[in-house]
């Protein structure tokens, strides 16, 4: 079984519908990107991987266990580690109690972390809320991999970043691909660097998975008529 | 060393210097205020883990505070009457014991606490007030139904309960062991707001849904701090019927969860050592204004006022301004 397998997820937002059927199989250790174009339902997608929105159809598997029950926190124990959208870091804590709040044993610890962003080591004692965009990116990036993960879910990682500091993230990212062995479910706009960096892509249209294979599969045509403008 | 270190390294040595002035002085009286103003501080500390750290609005801390004054209590009059507390399935005696009735107050108050924040932690705002309040408030009316233990009138101890090896009659004994009280609390107070589990919480009452996103449970966390807080408040209400050698209904009462409240509120939300401060000042306010007129409070009110409206980080933060990130 896959570690993560979503099959006809549906979900809504009251009563507005906002999923109609998302598949998606992630394998341990794979980097599968989430594709599509704005408000065709990826954060929703990751809001019910990590159980932040309930879905009322379909069925959602972790780690071999039927997660649907689950609140979000218990969703998160289970190995679900959430980088999201909007960084989200707990602004009047330090970089340091920002990473030890939320800590769990494992592989990941501080010094790790540190290795992987040396920035968070010069910021140590400095408050979240001071940081710069691309640090707090870090630091919330940090933060999910002291929860000591088995899928890390990078949600718009990017987003509103400078290029050089964007560079960084997925320079960051490609190193935990290739030292970690973590799975990732990478939503990005970023073709670009999604191919150089995904094993196998899904693209949501309209609430809807609407094509899934391989990255190199995923040509010209394809992205020109799911991601193009 | 930041210019609150210096500050709260001035709090500290305030009550015992006082005390010890007071004790060169032949104050005795003196020295009764800053056991008072240590206590009641302690309270405060208890308050302060879950309004500073998790944003927990309590207004039936009171319920802890009595909780732990009746505990003394009833332990104490048993043992004086020599009466035993319950002779069936077991015998339970009173005792005199400091320590005993320390220990007892701090599960009393702790069971009670997980009782209540199990249920009032299931509303937020408004609703958690009210819950607390009324919680409180039924305790108040049941010790005043309650014959066995004075009812309205609370109940009277002869003599200050012992502690192995010290005279707690003497004034500056008992401060002394009122203070150690404090500073261990306070220790423990400062040391769990930079564990893991007061960052969590702290970061709960910023954005819950944020801290469970990383795997943590809000309800969870804010219980465990109302019943480290409830425990700490019953503990300084043991104290405090043993300063006073006297519990009553009053300690149940809504002015009392106020008046820790507003301790907090004087000294700083969520400062180590806000209810310090506060507390000393109120103390100090009692002492002062209420030799001028017995409608003190009305002065109290309107410093409260001064502090909620300009000083929001109480005067700890008007001293030694805004909290900066841990150093």
């Amino acid at each position: 079984m896959s570690l993560l397998e979503l099959k006809g997820i549906t979900a809504s937002y009251g009563p507005t519908q906002a999923l109609f059927g998302v598949d998606l199989a992630l394998e341990q250790g794979e980097v599968c990107a989430l594709m599509g174009r704005n408000g065709m339902g990826k954060s929703s997608t990751i809001k019910v991987i990590c159980r932040m929105l309930k879905h009322d159809g379909g069925s959602l598997h972790f780690d071999g266990r039927d997660i649907a029950a689950l609140p979000s926190f218990r969703a998160a124990q289970a190995g679900l580690g959430l980088v999201p959208e909007g960084r989200r870091c707990f602004a009047p804590l330090t970089v340091h109690e920002n990473l030890i709040a939320a800590a769990r044993p494992g592989d990941w610890d501080e010094a790790r972390v540190v290795d992987l962003f040396p920035r968070l080591g010069e910021r140590r004692d400095q408050a979240a809320g001071s940081l710069s965009g691309g640090e707090q990116q870090m630091l919330a990036i940090g933060r999910a991999l002291m929860t000591n993960p088995k899928l890390l879910l990078l949600d718009e990682a990017t987003e509103g970043l400078a290029p050089v500091v964007r560079q960084e993230i997925w320079a960051a990212v490609a190193q935990l691909k290739r030292d970690s062995g973590l799975a990732l479910l990478v939503v990005d706009k970023s073709l670009a660097e999604l191919r150089r960096i995904a094993d196998h892509a899904v693209i949501l249209e309209r609430g809807r998975s609407v094509w899934s294979g391989p990255m190199p599969a995923l040509n010209a045509p394809v992205a020109d008529k799911f991601l193009g403008v | 060393m930041t210019r609150e270190t210096i500050l709260n390294t001035f709090l500290f040595l305030l009550l015992p210097a006082t005390a010890l002035a007071a004790f060169a002085l032949d104050e005795p009286f003196i020295i009764t205020l800053a056991t008072k103003a240590a206590i009641l501080a302690l309270a405060g500390v208890g308050l302060n883990i879950a309004l500073g750290l998790g944003g927990l609005v309590s207004f039936g801390h009171a319920a802890f505070f009595g909780l732990g004054g009746y505990a003394m209590g009833i332990l104490a009059a048993h043992a004086q009457s020599y009466t035993p507390l319950m002779e069936s399935p077991f015998l339970i005696e009173g005792t005199k014991s400091m320590p005993v009735i320390w220990l007892v107050a701090l599960v009393v108050s702790a069971l009670a606490a997980l009782l209540i924040g199990a249920l009032s932690l299931r509303t937020s705002g408004v609703y958690f007030i009210m819950v607390t309040l009324a919680f409180g408030q039924m305790l108040f009316y049941f010790a005043i139904s309650w014959p066995a233990y004075g009812g309205e009138d609370g109940l009277s101890i002869y003599v200050r309960n012992g502690f192995p090896g010290l005279n707690t009659l003497d004034p500056l004994t008992f401060f002394g062991i009122a203070f150690v009280i404090l500073a261990a609390v306070l220790f423990f107070a400062g040391r769990l707001a930079r564990a893991p589990f007061g960052l969590a919480l702290s970061a709960a009452r910023q954005n819950a849904e944020r801290v469970e996103s990383v795997g943590l449970a809000p309800f969870r966390l804010r219980l465990v701090a109302f019943v480290i807080s409830g425990a700490v408040t019953g503990l300084a209400g043991a104290l405090f019927a043993d300063l006073n050698r006297f519990v009553s209904p009053t300690m149940f009462s809504w002015q009392t969860s106020g008046e820790i409240m507003v301790f907090v509120i004087l000294g700083g939300v969520g400062r180590l050592f806000g209810p310090v401060a506060g507390a000393a000042l109120f103390i100090l306010l009692e002492h002062v204004l209420g030799g001028l007129s017995e409608f003190w409070h009305i002065y109290l009110g309107l410093l409260l006022l001064l502090v909620v409206l300009f000083a929001r980080g109480g005067m700890i933060g008007l001293i030694a301004g805004r909290e900066v990130a841990h150093d």
